[in-house]
């Protein structure tokens, strides 16, 4: 094994004091008809080897130079102070903090991401973290129905389509409906959740509304009549935000949102493929006891010192198993300790200029490919930090870009039959006016 | 072994209850709130809710265990302990006296004859 | 409550925490950090960002405004700090962290082994770190053959038939394995009457959670005397109202179930399903393949068997296997080989070798899909350390890990045997489960006096009260990764406990006293809930 410490003396003198003749002796207990009859693994590797394979399989992966992908994951830029609080093992290679006395770093930590996600959100009490944003999703809409005694959900189509299908993977084991609102995806619509189909399907039965804010266009939603709809029937609203942009948009508490959800990934998380990331979830406190997942809360020890403990625990599966909120066991403390160092190294100035930056840039985009006569903005209604183009053979061309290092966004047809030749372009603070030159040029040489 | 208040009736779900009248008045008992520790939470079903005997009609927490409640007798509730809301911690200090939970009309006086008295609990929980 | 700011040596008479003063009198390193916030001074900086260039703001101010309506008024209160008071903020809670690194943590059921470092490296090459999760396959090529050639890894550790790597942690793959389980029983048209899934009374909380999420009626097998499920409970039990049976093997009690055989048979013989909790996967690596021994679907734990790190509490990693006829139940979308042979593909990959011509693409196409457990395709980060471990390894260091970590477990029982009670003395797997009732009885010494004093020999205690079933449970787990020489301290420290137990007891209920702080008021946590810093109680 690369890592074991014991020399053959060692493992012999184990064996003899536990009275055995060899190690096989202590598996004569799995029954012979079910022993393996096969094991067929390469051999090990010593580091620089293991290296040498770990690196060509990175390089198979071909980074763009430039790209507009965003779509739930962004690319920027992650502080190197963040990287080195992470990487400190103490923080990697200690676990969930059963013993407070010594994991007061842990604990401390998350109840800042805690008080954090709540100052973002304007909301009273955030969860030590759930896996991912629509997994904090559906959680929250399964709260939702455990605080309004309802069992249908209704949500926006311009919430992020993985995120919905994950919600419906959830809704399917208890047995709750969903119900889609439309949004106006019309020629020359405005991209957003009809209002008025919304309070269509809702009903004393459907115990939230889901809408994306802003929404997987990029566009801002009308929270407030969303809201106000949802309420009118005794529903909840389930807002799910972009962290970074609440630097700018108003907090979802103060929209009058139930609950909120998010995606953490923008705080300093790499993009990794998809994971691990961290979703965000916040409440008010009336709702705390249905609420999945960790909690840490302040207190105090024997001697008057101020200290911190995982709380409200009765409330999770350790202790209730059948009857609890959720099966969720681990939360994401690593990830939302990056989240953590990210916001407290930015401060509220510098993630106002990320979220500044990106909006900007978004429209410094959207404008060049317009002025080139390149495509069109799709939708009418101001937009974020993403915006939806259509661009002629928009597949074609997409594909033509990849093949230069170029991704230019991601193409919205796959999910919505009626947005042909439809990129959805997302811009950050790492975007650059080089690369909106670039793809504009790189679009005008496959026109 | 300990002793339990005479002018009580006890379950064997650690529930007592006191009748004056058509009304009862019910809690958990000083046993079970030792075996559960310190209490942090008690969930109580509204005014007007109407409990089944022996059947589920609450929830309370301690630090490390979750524990339902379970009606001794049957009846509605005209009234609930909300000093419990603010001071859970009364159950373990008074659950004879300031830790009580509910106040009920009692439906059929005769279920409190099917619970044991003190010494009967005394034995239970020896 | 006050917030201690900066207690020096001198205010702290007790010597609490005395590790953390590098001299007499040492402002610096406190043993109580402030929070981040109250490190706060308005206009401090810490990381600044470049402004936008005047042609990006001309060009965009032709296009829709963000509308006044949807501002917010007041900036988020975020702290502002330099960056170096930023690190030292980090750094000085990084010190009141217990940690594997620091040393020996023998907790129970998680598999606290050394996470090695070069995992750490192979992931965060660019090359993997910067790969978007919606890149165009042509892209991702690299993502998805360490997706693939992981999957196919633990394919043949496991014995099952297909593996799908998108659960975020054990508790999603249980839910996605029951999904499975009743997607499977609904295609034969049985899930209406297929209620029921049976869990022994040693699971861990998660299994019974999981059946509820999923709809179903979790009922309880009681173990046997010998802590094995009991055989013929179960099959009383069993009948056509029972979906699954979920069993950790070996048990949360460390022990293998010795008639799994039997009870493989029963539950698929009532056409129910089998599952099993992988948790303990550590202790059976290339002993025990529960695919190959009939087991329909399992979940990996990536942090637990395959050394990635455990992060303070995740994120972690669930992968499940399944036999083929759950197969086609997998979640989207699933990394496939799409062109090139498989076993040429894998052949090359163990040679260090890309194949030329070969292709990955994510398979979105499976009609009776469950759907997604997640966003994309699961914690990728955690895969390549993952993939690194086994490579480092091989498969004669992924069978020595068991081997080794069974070899360790079973030193430990027989070295302790005569300090705390062993409910189940019988030759264990990767953990051992003592009881610490005799403690408790004869000198009212609990298994919690019994975990903080062991606080204070500087070691994690073990996992204590869990399994449920035992009484006063210490549940210990060293894992293959500790020396000789820590495993006889850590006797030491455990008789030397038990001796104090019965000579001063009072002393142990006073432990710990070189911890940071000392036990926590946990009552009044709970009772009045203070989850996060509120700009009132704001210094400046």
């Amino acid at each position: 094994m690369a890592y074991s410490p014991h020399t053959d003396a060692d493992r012999e003198r184990m064996l003899a004091a536990i009275g055995v003749a060899s190690v096989d002796d202590l598996f004569a207990d799995i029954p012979s008809s079910v022993r393996p009859t096969s094991f067929e693994l390469p051999p090990p590797m010593v580091e620089q080897q293991v290296r040498a394979e770990l690196a060509r399989l990175a390089n198979l992966n071909r980074i763009p130079e430039i790209s507009f992908l965003g779509a739930g994951a962004y690319r920027h830029l992650i502080p190197s102070v963040v990287w080195e609080v992470i990487g400190r093992s103490e923080f990697s290679t200690s676990y969930t903090p059963y013993q407070p006395e010594v994991s007061q770093g842990t604990l401390q930590s998350i109840y800042e991401f805690q008080s954090l996600i709540c100052e973002l959100t304007g909301m009273e009490v955030a969860t030590a973290s759930h896996y991912d944003g629509a997994t904090a999703t559906a959680e929250a809409a399964l709260m939702a129905c455990r605080l309004t005694h309802r069992d249908r959900i209704a949500i926006s189509s311009a919430v992020n389509p993985q995120l919905r299908r994950v919600l419906a993977t959830y809704c399917s084991g208890p047995g709750i409906q969903i119900v889609e609102v439309p949004a106006d995806l019309a020629e020359g619509g405005s991209g957003l959740t009809l209002v008025g189909a919304a309070a269509a399907v809702l009903d004393e039965g459907v115990a939230c509304l889901i809408v994306q804010h802003p929404n997987f266009f990029g566009g801002l939603e009308p929270m407030l009549e969303l809201g106000d709809a949802a309420h009118a029937v005794g529903a909840q609203l389930v807002a799910v935000v972009e962290p970074v942009s609440l630097a700018m948009l108003e907090p979802p508490g103060a929209y009058g949102a139930d609950l909120v959800a998010a995606e953490g990934q923008p705080l300093g998380i790499p993009l990794s493929y998809g994971g691990p990331y961290v979703g965000l979830m916040a409440a008010p406190m009336s709702a705390v006891r249905q609420m999945p997942g960790r909690l840490v809360g302040a207190t105090h020890d024997v001697e008057g010192r101020r200290g911190y403990v995982l709380t409200l625990q009765a409330r999770e599966q350790h202790i209730r198993r059948e009857k609890a909120a959720s099966n969720i066991c681990t939360n994401q403390a690593l990830c939302a300790l990056a989240a953590t160092a990210y916001l407290s190294a930015v401060g509220p100035r510098g993630l106002s200029e990320v979220a500044e930056l990106s909006t900007v840039q978004a429209r410094h985009l959207a404008a060049a490919i317009e002025e080139a006569g390149l495509g069109e903005r799709r939708f009418s209604a101001p937009y974020f930090s993403e915006v939806a183009v259509r661009v002629p053979d928009a597949a074609r061309r997409h594909a033509a870009l990849a093949e230069q290092g170029i991704v230019a966004g991601h193409p919205l047809w796959r999910d919505y039959a009626e947005l042909g030749d439809t990129l959805l372009l997302a811009a950050t603070e790492l975007t650059s006016d080089e690369h909106v030159e670039r793809l504009v040029d790189a679009l005008k040489a496959t026109a | 072994m300990s002793s339990y208040p005479d002018d009580l009736r006890y379950s064997k779900e650690h529930e007592w209850v006191r009748v004056d009248g058509a009304s009862a008045t019910i809690g958990i008992t000083s046993y079970a709130a030792d075996e559960l520790g310190d209490v942090v939470f008690v969930e109580l079903p509204a005014i007007g809710t109407r409990l089944e005997q022996f059947a589920s009609f609450g929830v309370v927490e301690s630090v490390k265990a979750v524990s339902d409640l379970y009606a001794p007798v049957s009846g509605e509730v005209t009234e609930i302990n909300d000093a419990l809301a603010d001071n859970p911690e009364l159950l373990n200090s008074d659950a004879f006296g300031a830790g009580w939970m509910a106040r009920l009309t009692l439906s059929d006086a005769s279920q409190v004859d099917e619970l044991m008295d003190a010494s009967a609990y005394a034995e239970l929980t020896a | 409550m006050s917030i201690a700011e900066g207690p020096t040596a001198a205010d702290d008479a007790s010597g609490r925490g005395a590790a953390f003063h590098s001299s007499p009198g040492g402002e610096e390193l406190t043993i109580v950090e402030r929070l981040i916030f109250d490190a706060s001074r308005e206009g401090r900086r810490g990381v600044r960002f470049p402004q936008p260039s005047s042609r990006a703001q001309e060009a965009a101010a032709g296009q829709p405004a963000l509308p006044a309506s949807a501002m917010r008024s007041q900036a988020p209160r975020l702290p502002e700090v330099s960056e170096l008071d930023l690190l030292r903020h980090f750094n000085r809670l990084a010190h009141l962290n217990y940690a594997i690194d620091l040393n020996f943590y023998p907790l129970g059921s998680c598999t606290m082994k050394y996470n090695p470092k070069v995992n750490e490296w192979a992931a965060r090459l660019p090359g993997f770190a910067e790969s978007h999760p919606l890149d165009p396959d042509a892209l991702a090529q690299g993502s998805l053959a360490v997706e693939w050639l992981l999957a196919e890894q633990l394919k043949e550790i496991s014995g099952f038939s297909a593996v799908s790597l998108q659960p975020a942690a054990g508790a999603q793959g249980e839910l996605t394995g029951l999904l499975m389980a009743r997607a499977y029983h609904r295609a034969r048209g049985e899930s209406g009457q297929r209620t029921k899934v049976l869990v022994p009374d040693s699971a861990h909380g998660t299994n019974p959670a999981t059946a509820t999420m999923v709809g179903y009626t979790a009922v309880t097998i009681p173990s046997n005397d010998r802590g094995g499920i009991d055989l013929e409970a179960l099959r009383a039990a069993l009948g056509p109202d029972v979906a699954a049976l979920m069993i950790t093997n070996p048990s949360t009690l460390g022990i293998f179930e010795d008639q799994i055989d039997q009870v493989i048979t029963a539950v698929k013989a009532a056409g129910a399903i089998a599952y099993m909790d992988g948790a303990n996967l550590n202790a059976i690596l290339g002993r025990f393949r529960p695919g190959e021994a009939g087991f329909d679907v399992m979940h990996f734990n990536l942090h637990k068997t395959f050394s990635t790190p455990h992060g303070g509490g995740g994120p972690g990693a669930g992968p499940v296997g399944v036999s083929q006829r759950l197969e086609p139940f997998l979640p989207v979308p699933l990394p496939t080989l799409v062109e090139g042979d498989a076993d040429e593909v894998r052949r090359d990959a163990w040679d260090g070798r890309s194949t030329p011509g070969a292709r990955f693409a994510l398979d979105w196409d499976r009609p009776q899909s469950i759907g997604k457990v997640r966003m994309y395709t699961g914690n990728v980060g955690m895969f390549v350390r993952a993939y690194t471990y086994i490579r480092s390894n091989g498969a004669e260091g992924l069978r020595e890990i068991s081997d080794d970590a069974v070899l360790a477990a079973n030193y430990l029982r027989v070295g302790l045997a005569d300090a705390y009670d062993l409910p189940y003395d019988r030759i264990c797997k990767h953990e051992v489960v003592f009881s610490g009732r005799r403690q408790k009885r004869q000198h009212g010494v609990t298994t919690l006096d019994i975990a903080k004093a062991i606080l204070d020999a500087g070691i994690h205690p073990p996992t204590i009260y869990f399994p449920l079933i035992v009484e006063e449970a210490l549940m210990i787990e060293p894992t293959e990764t500790e020396s000789l020489e820590t495993l006889d301290r850590f006797i030491g420290v455990m008789q030397r406990i038990a001796d104090q137990a019965t000579t001063d007891p009072d002393a142990l209920r006073k432990a710990p006293l070189t911890t940071p702080v000392g036990r926590l008021d946990e009552a009044s946590a709970a009772r009045r809930p203070d989850l996060r810093w509120r700009s009132e109680s704001r210094a400046w």
